[in-house]
This record gives C-alpha cells, structure tokens and sequence, in this order.
C-alpha cells in the first residue's frame, strides 16, 4: 500500500515537472549559444529595457526564432543585426553605430568632461594670480575658545 | 559689470530645464520606422476571408492604400475601431487589414461583431510579415503611395485628430502626384 502511495506520488511529480519545463528552444546549444549572444546587444521594441534575449514578449520570441533560421541558413552576425536595423531602426542596437546624427551621443560626455576642466583650471589659475587683498580675511573664531580648553 | 558670470548657473538651470521640458514630450515607445520612405515589404498572404485567395505586395501597385495591423486579442485595435470605419465609409482610401497572429476564426468573429472597415484583410498568422513591417505594438498603420513606397507609419491608434492633420493631407498630396 506504501509502496503504491510513493509510486503515486513520484509519477505526479514527474507529471508535474513536465508541464512546467521549457520545451528546448533548439536542439542545437551552439546555435542557442549564438542566438542568445546576439540577442544580448539587441533591444526588445515591445519593453524597451531588456534586451531580445532577456525578454519573454511574444514579439522577442518570433525574433529570436527569425535570427535561429537566419543562422542556420548560414547568415552572420552582422546579416542578422543588419535584418533587424532593416526593419526596427538603429534604436534595437544598444551599441550605435558612429554616424552625423549620433556624434552628439558618442562624444557629448567627453566634450563636456574637457570643457569641464578647462573652466576648472582657468578659474584656478585666475585665481592664483589674485593678491590676497582679493580674498576675505580669514576669520579666528574666538567664541569657542573657552570650551576647548 | 563684473558680476555677469553670477548668471551663469540661471543660465545653465534654464538650459536644462528645456531639455528635460522637451524630454517629457518625447514618447520613447514612438521609435522612427526605417522603412518611412522606403518600398513597403515584399508579402504574399491569403485573405483571410479567403484562404484560397493570395495578395502580393505588387497586386497593390498603381493606387494609394492604407495598410492597417489589427488582431482579436488587441485591446488597442477595439479603441481605434470606430475611428476606422467611419474613416473607410468615407472612400478616402482603401483600407488593407494585416491580421497579425491570430486565428482566421477569431479575426472573421471580430470582423463580424464589431464592423468590417476593410477591403480585405490579409492572414499573418505566424506574424513574419509583421516582421518584415517591423510591427512592434499592434495597432500600426501604413499609408503607401502608387509606387509601392511607404509613406507613413504611425504606431498605436489611429485618431480622428490625426486622420485630420496627418492622413488626409497626406492622401491628398499622394493623389495629386
């Protein structure tokens, strides 16, 4: 009777763990392995902050199914992000390419970060060459002075 | 006279005060479609009232037409609806339906419940064509010129508002060249 009852149980789990598990995305890992580095880089339209192969959208499970038969009909990388900028823009790309419209994105930061430091030295360099009759006298704070001691 | 450099921290509030002004405008789910200007996709799909009948993109040569994504489980497309067939009684444009992802007798239900704005709908059952469209978020909608070339795109909803200030105009410098 115990016996029956363990056996009962063990077969409902197995049933259970089945109806839960992913069917395998590929047969192939290698393939899955290059879909999923591929997919690292792109950006999912549908939510916008993960990325294809993070995200379980509908729209992200097509694509990564789009770039698996792209690969295996023999396209590279670039084919496949070129497939993708075709038709979603440069937007899917979380590295930008380097053109007119994006120099602001790729150089902004350092123009400002020099900018930054030219004013810096300027204003200190201005600054050492001033007498000291330019700065406020430095004041003794006298009212503590019975505390410390 | 010396003191004007005092203004320079006003100054620099403002200016990013604009920018983050004009960021709260900017919607980000509006991405640019690459395919604006460009020829509209090579397709070959059945009707979905008809799966015996196919539709190629080069059957719609020669006239200006309105490609419209819509599917049953697309909450959006109900929204947008009503906008669409009053828009198709008027005869502005025909009105192309892309079934994307759903099933021919749900989609044919949906038609039949809630008005059929279109000249025919097109079955996309696995969504590829929506992928060569580059549909994101149903609805969208296409307007493409004689020449095969899409002109516009707009992803969500259509609008009465924007059916006035985008589309019409659109249509009537489309039908005048």
């Amino acid at each position: 009777m115990r016996r029956l009852l363990v056996t009962l149980l063990v077969c409902l789990l197995a049933m259970h763990a089945g109806a839960n598990e992913a069917p395998p995305a590929s047969a192939d890992p290698a393939l899955e392995a290059r879909v999923m580095q591929i997919a690292a880089e792109l950006r999912c339209l549908v939510c916008q902050n993960q990325t294809l192969a993070d995200s379980h959208a509908g729209l992200a499970l097509d694509l990564r199914e789009q770039m698996r038969v792209m690969l295996r009909e023999g396209a590279d990388a670039d084919q496949v992000r070129r497939f993708m900028t075709e038709r979603y823009g440069d937007f899917v790309l979380y590295r930008p390419p380097l053109k007119a419209t994006t120099l602001a994105l790729w150089f902004g930061p350092l123009t400002l970060l020099i900018g930054g430091i030219a004013v810096l030295f300027a204003v200190l360099r201005r600054r050492n060459r001033l007498g000291a009759e330019h700065f406020e006298p430095e004041v003794i704070d006298t009212t503590n002075e019975g505390l410390t001691t | 006279m010396k003191r004007w450099h005092l203004l320079a921290p006003l100054v620099l509030f403002v200016l990013l005060a604009a920018f983050l002004w004009r960021g709260l405008r900017l919607d980000p789910h509006e991405v640019p479609s690459p395919l604006v200007d460009k020829p509209a996709p090579a397709f070959s799909l059945t009707r979905l009232d008809d799966a015996s009948r196919t539709i190629r993109r080069d059957d719609m040569l020669g006239k200006v037409w309105m490609l419209n994504v819509w599917a049953s489980w697309c909450e959006a497309c109900r929204t947008e609806h009503p906008t669409l067939v009053s828009f198709a009684k008027s005869g502005a444009v025909p009105i192309v339906g892309l079934n994307y992802k759903d099933t021919r007798a749900e989609g044919l239900g949906w038609l039949a419940r809630f008005g059929d704005p279109y000249a025919m709908s097109l079955f996309d059952e696995k969504g590829r064509v929506g992928i060569d469209f580059g549909v994101y978020g149903v609805p969208e909608t296409f307007v493409i010129d004689k020449q095969g070339v899409v002109r516009f795109k707009l992803i969500g909803p259509l609008t009465p508002e924007l059916i006035a200030t985008k589309i019409r105009p659109l249509l009537k410098s489309l039908g005048d060249a």
